[in-house]
C-alpha cells in the first residue's frame, strides 16, 4: 500500500536526520573543544597541581576528578595501570573537580595527607571504599575518618590541616581553571593538552597511544 | 473513489500529520538531551512522558488505519497540553518563581531552554500539542 511506503520512508527520513544532525552537532562541539583546552592551555597545569611520574615524560595526562565520582573510581586503576606500563614516558597531574555535594571535604582531605606525603595512598583509599562515605551522591568526610584510622595515619593532623584556607584557594582555582578548560564532567582528561574526541575508555586509550607514538 | 475511502484518506492525512508531529517533537527532545546533553528540567519530563507515547501510539494506528487510536491518543495529549500551558506560564512569568516545582538540577523557567537564542522549547512543546489536539479532534467533525 503507498500509504505505508509513505510512513516507512518518513521514519527513515527522519532518522536519517536526526543521526546527520547529531554528526554534525557533535564535529562542530569537538571543534569547539580544541580550541577551548589549546586557548587556555596555561590554565591546564597551575604549580599547585599533584603531579605523579617522571617529571620529564613526553606525555602528559591531566585528570579533572571528583572523589565522589563513581567513574572516576573505575578510571583510577586503569590511570595507574598507564603509568606503570609506560614507566617514565607518562606522567599524571590531577586537578579537582568537586561537583557532588560535601566533595570540596574530600578534596581538603586529599590536600591535607599531601602535606603527609600520603596523597596518592589516600586517594586509592577513598576511591576504594567511596561506597561508604559517598552516599546517595553526597560525600560525607565523617564516614571517612575510620577508614583512614584504619590505615594508621594521623587523623587528627589531617582534620587541622585541611582548614588550611589555601586549600579552599586551590579548589576555587581548579574549578574556575576547569570552566575555562571545558571540564564540566567528571572525570575529565587531557593528553599532552588535547580533550577526548568523546568520553570513554577506548577514546583516552587511543588518545594515549597516539601521543605516545607522536613523542617517542 | 467512494465517499466511505475519500473520508478515511482524510482521517489518514489527519493522523500521520498528528503522527509526524510527535515524532518530530520526540526527536527534538531527544536531540536536546541525549545530543546537546541539556538536562531536561522536571516539567519537561512529564511533557514528555505524555509525548513520547503518541509517536508511537499513532504510528500503529496508520498500520492499518484505525481511527480508533483519536480515543486513545487525545487523553494523552490533553494531558501533555496542561503540563505545557503550565510550563509556558512559568517561563514567562505568569506564576512567579517560588511556586515552580523544580527542586534539583535545571529551573524550569531557565533561559537557556531556547531554541536558537529565541524560540523557547516550552512554547514548541505548546505548539506541537495544540496541533496533534486540533487534528486528532478534526478526524472526528469530518464523518
Amino acid at each position: 500500500m503507498k500509504k505505508n511506503y509513505i510512513v516507512i520512508a518518513t521514519v527513515l527520513v527522519m532518522g536519517l536526520l536526526f543521526a546527520l544532525a547529531a554528526y554534525f552537532y557533535n564535529t562542530q562541539q569537538l571543534e569547539t573543544k580544541n580550541k577551548q583546552a589549546k586557548q587556555h592551555a596555561n590554565a591546564l597545569i597551575p604549580p599547585h597541581a599533584i603531579k605523579k611520574g617522571n617529571p620529564q615524560a613526553k606525555v602528559t595526562i591531566v585528570e579533572f576528578l571528583d572523589p565522589a565520582c563513581g567513574t572516576c573510581k573505575q578510571f583510577h586503576p586503569i590511570i595507574k595501570d598507564l603509568l606503570k606500563k609506560y614507566p617514565g614516558k607518562i606522567n599524571l597531574v590531577v586537578r579537582y573537580a568537586p561537583f557532588h555535594p560535601g566533595s570540596d571535604q574530600m578534596v581538603a582531605i586529599l590536600e591535607a595527607a599531601r602535606k603527609q606525603e600520603q596523597f596518592w595512598n589516600v586517594l586509592d583509599m577513598m576511591f576504594e571504599s567511596q561506597e561508604y562515605w559517598a552516599i546517595n551522591h553526597q560525600a560525607k568526610p565523617e564516614l571517612f575518618w575510620g577508614v583512614l584510622k584504619g590505615y594508621g595515619l594521623d587523623v587528627a593532623r589531617i582534620q587541622q590541616d585541611m582548614q588550611d584556607p589555601a586549600i579552599k584557594k586551590i579548589i576555587k582555582q581548579d574549578l574556575a581553571d576547569g570552566a575555562l578548560l571545558g571540564a564540566t564532567k567528571t572525570p575529565t582528561f587531557f593528553v599532552n593538552g588535547k580533550p577526548l574526541s568523546s568520553f570513554g575508555y577506548e577514546q583516552l586509550m587511543s588518545l594515549v597511544q597516539s601521543e605516545l607514538a607522536a613523542n617517542y | 473513489m467512494d465517499h466511505q475511502q475519500q473520508a478515511d484518506n482524510t482521517r489518514w492525512t489527519l493522523i500521520f500529520s498528528a503522527w509526524l508531529i510527535a515524532a518530530v517533537s520526540t526527536l527534538g527532545s531527544l536531540f536536546f538531551s541525549e545530543v546537546m546533553e541539556l538536562v531536561p528540567c522536571v516539567l519537561c519530563w512529564y511533557q514528555r512522558i505524555f509525548m513520547f507515547p503518541l509517536a508511537v501510539i499513532l504510528l500503529v494506528g496508520l498500520f492499518p488505519l484505525d481511527t480508533k487510536v483519536v480515543n486513545y491518543a487525545l487523553p494523552i495529549a490533553i494531558i501533555g497540553l496542561f503540563f505545557t500551558v503550565y510550563h509556558c506560564l512559568l517561563f514567562f512569568g505568569f506564576i512567579p518563581e517560588n511556586l515552580q516545582p523544580c527542586g534539583k538540577g535545571i529551573s524550569c523557567a531557565d533561559a537557556s531552554m531556547e531554541l536558537f537564542g529565541f524560540l523557547p522549547i516550552p512554547l514548541l512543546s505548546l505548539a506541537s500539542f495544540l496541533m496533534i489536539i486540533i487534528l486528532l479532534l478534526k478526524t472526528r467533525t469530518r464523518q
